[in-house]
């Protein structure tokens, strides 16, 4: 019993098709508890008022653009490496998701920032790193469905991908070079904050709570979504494949 | 190797070679600034560093897809594939013959373009400084995209949506390095890390451009 076992397509199939409704099921339970409780349950906050409740929405969407870049990555390097045909059709998968999510942060981003920010939009590190994210992952997606040959795109984009996460990270802190922002600093996870040694400025466990739950359901959401759309992806070749095959038959 | 670079830049020279396209594009977006913000000459003064910066780097952008196509159409590239010379190298110079016939012009022209937008004149070293430094970047990042759509029909568009983000730290360090010469502010630093992304990018991406193009010689 390995990993590998599910670079089988019939394999993956059989599996990420036993596995899917539990995804479904969970990633809704957790996303609509999640929202519940921050929406209903959770006390406003004493500076943002109710306008605090979009966390909900932001930073799981934000959390989710950044690791379907990751994954997308580490699928590509599967593909580059092994040869699994899976494994790139899953990178495949989880791009227009990825794009999604960046839209979705970026937007719940700017409702979020018009009444505290007094702007939509402002050029601060996080916001524009995130459009530049949102850019590569449009010209990833441009790359697959430009190439004909399934295997030469899958090759391609996976070098785009490798490539595009240096320069990703490389703009991340040129941005940061470039100016200083109005975005608040990474204040959900630190490293001291589970043990209580971080006496710096937190969210409140009030909020952290849902957020978790929410952020629970995102990752659980994604994982479903890239199975069920690779699971689409590896039929939709096979059709291809049966019809190239009667095409020569006949 | 000095072979291949000789013969590049001869067909670049020579007519429908594209040798003046890029500087005659570099010419009408400078030309275009001021009737698009407005004649006032401080207004220009304070967007020239970004707006030459701008010009030059969509100049590059411009004679990118001719970079490769031609040789790939006519078969030259898989000549040069199974040529003793690596494609590693094949790519570099290129990358450094699209230099020589761009980027190179695009930086001596700049000054004179900066006259125009009414550059403050501490501004004119750094700008030649930063364009000089950066624009190989953006030929060997440039290559990448070239070589990523080589095998495309209409890859034109394609390859600007694919390498515009890839420009992004070069033009923001690039611009920085300029902007702050010109408003006489210390610009070391911009300039070092703007070194540092084209040292960086000429030593490690041709083998990237060299991977693509062989998947796409296949």
């Amino acid at each position: 019993m390995s990993l590998w076992e599910y670079a089988n397509p019939k394999k993956f199939l059989t599996t990420s098709e036993r596995v899917l409704p539990v995804f479904w099921w969970l990633s809704g339970a957790c996303i609509v508890i999640g929202l519940i409780w921050g929406f209903f349950f959770t006390p406003d906050d004493y500076r943002q008022g109710s306008t605090v409740k979009i966390i909900y929405l932001h930073v799981p969407s934000a959390l989710m653009a950044i690791n379907a870049w990751l994954m997308m990555l580490v699928a590509s390097l599967i593909w580059l490496i092994r040869r699994h045909h899976v494994s790139a059709l899953a990178a495949r998968a989880a791009a227009p998701v990825g794009a999604t999510m960046t839209v979705i942060a970026l937007v719940t981003g700017a409702i979020w920032g018009q009444p505290m920010w007094g702007t939509w939009w402002a050029w601060d590190p996080r916001l524009t790193s995130f459009l530049i994210l949102f850019l590569f992952y449009l010209g990833y997606i441009a790359l697959w469905s430009a190439i004909e040959d399934p295997d030469t795109a899958a090759d391609l984009t996976s070098v785009l991908c490798l490539v595009g996460s240096v320069f990703a990270i490389l703009s991340r802190y040129a941005v940061n070079f470039w100016n200083q922002g109005l975005h608040q600093g990474a204040s959900v996870m630190r490293a001291g904050a589970i043990t209580g040694t971080d006496t710096e400025e937190k969210v409140s466990n009030i909020f952290f709570f849902p957020l978790m739950v929410c952020m629970v359901g995102f990752v659980l959401l994604f994982i479903a979504l890239v199975l069920y759309r690779t699971g689409t992806e590896i039929r939709a070749r096979r059709i291809r494949a049966l019809m190239a095959r009667e095409r020569m038959a006949a | 190797m000095k072979a291949l670079l000789i013969r590049d830049l001869k067909l670049a020279m020579r007519a429908g070679g594209g040798f003046g396209l890029g500087l005659a594009f570099f010419l009408i977006v400078t030309v275009l600034i001021p009737f698009s913000v407005g004649p006032q000459s401080a207004l220009l003064a304070t967007i020239a560093p970004g707006g030459l910066w701008l010009g030059a780097l969509l100049a590059c952008l411009l004679s990118l897809d001719r970079l490769l196509a031609l040789d790939w159409e006519d078969g030259t590239l898989d000549l040069l594939a199974t040529a003793p010379l690596p494609l590693e190298s094949v790519v570099t110079i290129k990358a450094l013959a699209h230099w020589l016939t761009t980027g190179l012009p695009l930086v001596l022209i700049a000054p004179a373009l900066g006259v125009l937008l009414s550059l403050p004149a501490p501004g004119y070293f750094w700008l030649v400084i930063s364009l000089l430094v950066g624009t190989p970047a953006l030929s060997v990042i440039g290559t990448f995209g070239a070589a990523l759509t080589v095998g495309l029909k209409r890859g034109g568009l394609l390859l600007s949506l694919l390498v515009l983000p890839l420009y992004v730290p070069t033009l923001i360090f690039g611009a920085e390095v300029a902007r702050r010469g010109a408003t006489g502010m210390e610009a070391t630093t911009p300039l070092l890390l703007l070194a540092g992304i084209t040292a960086g990018v000429t030593a490690l991406l041709p083998f990237a451009s060299a991977a693509v193009l062989r998947v796409n010689l296949r």
